[in-house]
């Protein structure tokens, strides 16, 4: 680790100002060429890191976490398409952790521009800088970041084994290779002869690869249409290994019980009841808390719960209250940064109408229907730890620390995730695992933690304060002057990973808040930074989840301060800033049938957030039912720029919608004597099958760069359903869940 | 003490305590790792599975309570022989993340067993104690209402 962190201490500078250092200083790092992780065994080749042909035929290599959003089946589409390959021929694994499956993506959305406006110089410039991926050993799945990352690299691995497979042909053949043509994991001669890439995967793997130009769009067969998922079968029988499901011979089943308040230490403990219960084998000391060790996980967890704990108290307020006031105080320090800073906000224009208003937003957990669970294995001078994990090298890195360990012993096998929505980016999970597998050498061991442990021991999504200043003239928005207050999990990551204290403006807190894309003269966004201690992560669309409300609340404010129909107001600022946002503004316009009018019982509400490069744009209708809130319908436009997979990115957007409106109803986090105060669905209610509206969902593809898809339909959720309840009710939600404060269907 | 249980047709003998929901029996002693833990409370159904056919929540059923047949993801259908509502829930494309969806799909399977053409209403009424953090209600209707029409034709 001491290596990555005196790296990352320099390369993360290019998020602040040292560009240029940055890029030089990386050089050599990237210049060095990623070690191929396969080792290919006798008949067998491995033409990259994505490509392993043996006589069985052709596996390609997906090294991103596939927790719902398609990504396996998309990511081996990108590289099967230039490889001539089908399918549903070839088999798709995760592979190993390794450098050489870095994220190119994660490092140019760093970068502290707009997005949406960059011009072609700052966009290759991320597009460069994406290589210091490899240098930081980033494998990881999040940011909604993988088809970003993908999708050139990986068409040009199929197009490079394909040519060289076509190479190794025309070899045997006695043929020039631009005479042979490829097609369903063949390569075939103008005589009609073939060869299939199994036959000539040897000679393939003793020649340097050849390099080969991309197909035109026009030729592609598999992208761009929406492809059967190579994981439904699995997940519709059962058969889909998930980290909860592994299992190896001899292995324990075991439970966790950590300090509830949280990061704190622990006194002691007692565990003479749990000693004696039935499958108990070992109560373990896990130095913060304890675990135990049985025959079968309900056991272990019936015991851990029965050992009496003497715990230390929690290094935040221990209230909830006491915490907002403590994120409150943020707004009197200066501000971390102001990213947006155009016109004078200090000056009220002539005419001009001010409004105010302050919102605030609770900690959320993830709530992954999998709660954290992994399993490792210790043989003294070798760790294999097997978990569902969004970052294989860092959970490798540090497992390995853990252990007593360099990373090159620690094996890490990546199944299926039951869910991520960033919460499988830490790896708190598999460290513990690791902590337990150390005190009992050659002993596989799952520790599994119950659905209380999950939400009690998150990294939550922070809890936000925004204080929000507008101005309205002539039925339009003139001025809008914003301040959010928050704690950082970019900070806090940093530190996780690398011991490293972040400097500089830090964008994820302020995503969705400097950068709306709208036009608007007098526009001042800063974001203040609480350093209250309370674990936070990344949650489905980070900052977004917040600023998206705080920011598309007030404009609604402002619409109707203005006299405004909410989307004309909005569709005027955006098309002067950008045209996309516009189009979906527009398509959801034209979907619903807005009239800016709703009868008595129903109220619609629309909302617009740019986020991980894609412009989203939800409307939502709520009805009366019987005294009820019930949320009826949902329309969905986003702007792709380019859709790989059409369907699987409509899913991403009705669930990453749904995650929003579970949340916006009934998510909160809230802590009493320091400990948080929810356990369970019951405490954390989510839509379910009879709350979920009708959803209809279009996919637009004009904008010039490719966005992601797994987060953006999140942010726009709770605004759009605010919007809408205040539409019904006259009530002006100001504060989330909703739940609290009016009479929702449950 | 040991316990005899009839799964998918097949009978085992389990030595756990008459206390022990049934589905850590399944998953960690008879190794069918299909049935989800999830909450451990009813509150979500990632653990449903059929007892005589009818769904159970497996995390509230003791040992000792049970007193049928049991049936489980596996035992509904397999990737070489599909049942007829899990071709539907690939043919819809339901699963995201997957994690919910043995136990959506067990309940669907139950559902339709009693009630061959559910209406929205009935859906809504026999799927609202399973829980989808990813949000794929949608296409699960879909799938329950294109699995009804299909075992009409059959």
């Amino acid at each position: 680790m001491a290596s990555i962190a005196k790296i990352a201490r320099r390369s993360f500078l290019i998020g602040s100002a040292a560009i240029v250092g940055g890029v030089a200083f990386g050089a050599y790092y990237v210049s060095r060429p990623a070690p191929n992780p396969l080792k290919p065994g006798k008949g067998e080749a491995a033409l990259n890191p994505f490509v392993l042909i043996d006589q069985q035929g052709v596996t390609l290599f997906a090294p991103r976490a596939e927790m719902g959003q398609g990504v396996k089946t998309t990511w081996a589409a990108l590289i099967a398409e230039e490889l001539d390959v089908e399918l549903d021929a070839v088999r798709v694994l995760h592979g190993p952790a390794a450098a050489a499956y870095y994220n190119s993506a994660f490092i140019g959305d760093a970068l502290p521009n707009r997005g949406y406006n960059v011009s072609d110089f700052q966009h290759a410039l991320g597009e460069v800088l994406g290589v210091l991926g490899k240098t930081l050993n980033l494998q990881g799945t999040g940011g909604s970041t993988s088809m970003k990352d993908g999708y050139t690299r990986m068409r040009h691995a199929g197009a490079t084994a394909r040519e060289t497979l076509k190479q190794a042909a025309a070899n045997q053949m006695g043929l020039d290779r631009d005479q042979l043509t490829t097609a369903n994991g063949r390569v075939q001669a103008p005589d009609g002869t073939s060869l299939s890439y199994s036959e000539l995967a040897e000679g393939a793997a003793r020649l340097d690869p050849v390099k080969a130009e991309l197909r035109p769009k026009s030729e592609w067969r598999l992208l761009g249409k929406s492809q059967p998922r190579i994981d439904m079968v699995e997940k519709s029988t059962g058969t889909a290994e998930f980290g909860i499901d592994v299992r190896q011979p001899g292995m324990k089943f075991a439970s966790v019980r950590m300090n509830p308040r949280l990061g704190a230490a622990m006194n002691g403990f007692d565990a003479t009841a749990a000693q004696s219960m039935p499958g108990v084998e070992q109560i373990v000391d896990m130095g913060d808390g304890v675990a135990v060790v049985a025959s079968n996980t309900w056991l272990a967890m019936q015991a851990v719960e029965a050992i009496e704990v003497d715990w230390q108290q929690a290094p935040y307020p221990p209230e909830t209250d006491q915490i907002f006031a403590r994120i409150a105080e943020a707004f009197d320090d200066k501000p971390n940064s102001t990213m947006r800073d155009d016109g004078d906000v200090d000056q009220l224009p002539e005419g001009a109408s001010e409004i105010r208003a302050e919102y605030q937003l609770p900690y959320l957990a993830h709530a992954t229907m999998e709660p954290m669970n992994a399993t490792a294995l210790y043989e003294g001078d070798k760790l294999t730890v097997w978990c569902g994990n969004q970052m294989p090298t860092f959970t490798q890195s540090k497992c390995a620390a853990e252990a007593g360990l360099e990373s090159e012993q620690v094996d890490v096998h990546t199944s299926y995730l039951g869910g991520g929505y960033g919460r499988r980016v830490e790896f708190d999970y598999s460290v513990l695992a690791t902590r337990l597998a150390k005190q009992m050498p050659g002993v596989p061991v799952q520790l599994t933690w119950s659905r209380e442990e999950d939400m009690r021991h998150d990294f939550y999504r922070p809890g936000a304060i925004a204080r929000m200043r507008g101005a309205v003239k002539d039925g339009a928005a003139v001025l809008m002057d914003g301040k959010v207050a928050a704690a950082s999990p970019v900070a806090q990551i940093m530190d996780r990973i690398a011991g490293l204290s972040a400097a500089g403006p830090d964008k994820g807190h302020v995503e969705g808040f400097f950068n709306p894309p709208y036009a608007i003269p007098n526009f001042r966004m800063s974001g203040h930074l609480s350093d209250v201690q309370i674990p936070v992560g990344f949650w489905r669309s980070v900052g977004n989840s917040f600023n998206g409300f705080f920011v598309e609340s007030f404009l609604d404010e402002m619409a109707h301060t203005a006299g405004s129909d909410p989307m004309e107001f909005r569709l005027a600022l955006a098309r002067k800033e950008w045209a996309p946002a516009a189009g979906v503004l527009d398509a959801v316009r034209e979907m619903s049938g807005w009239t800016g009018q709703t009868p008595k019982g129903v109220g619609r509400g629309v909302a617009m957030c740019y986020s991980f490069g894609t412009p989203v744009a939800e409307v939502i209708e709520v009805i009366d039912e019987d005294g009820s809130i019930r949320i009826k319908k949902a329309w969905i436009a986003c702007d792709m720029g380019l859709a790989l997979d059409p369907e699987t990115v409509k899913a991403q957007m009705f669930g990453g919608m749904a995650y929003g409106l579970s949340a916006a109803c009934f998510g909160e986090i809230t802590f009493g004597g320091g400990e948080v105060e929810q356990g369970n669905f019951p405490d954390y209610e989510a839509l379910r099958m009879h709350t979920m509206p009708q959803t209809e969902v279009r996919v637009l593809e004009t904008q010039k760069h490719l966005g992601g898809a797994g987060e953006p339909g999140t942010p726009p959720a709770a605004p759009a359903l605010a919007n809408a309840i205040f539409d019904l009710t006259g009530k002006r939600p100001r504060r989330l869940p909703l739940m609290h404060d009016f009479d929702l269907l449950v | 003490m040991s316990t005899s249980l009839r799964i998918n047709g097949k009978s085992h003998q389990v030595d756990l305590p008459d206390d022990v929901p049934l589905l850590w029996v399944l998953r960690d002693d008879i190794g069918l790792t299909g049935t989800k833990y999830g909450c451990g409370v009813a509150a979500c159904g990632a653990c449903t599975v059929h007892i005589n056919g009818v769904a159970v929540r497996s995390c509230q059923t003791t040992l000792g309570d049970v007193d049928g047949d049991i049936t489980t993801i596996e035992g509904l259908g397999a990737p070489g022989s599909l049942a007829l509502i899990q071709q539907a829930w690939i043919d819809h494309q339901v699963a995201q993340c997957g994690y919910c969806q043995s136990g959506q799909i067990m309940q669907a399977a139950s559902l339709l067993a009693s009630n061959p053409s559910p209406t929205d209403a009935d859906i809504d009424e026999a799927m609202r104690g399973n829980l989808c953090r990813c949000g794929t209600y949608p296409r699960i209707r879909a799938a329950v209402h294109s699995a009804a029409l299909e075992m009409k034709e059959v």
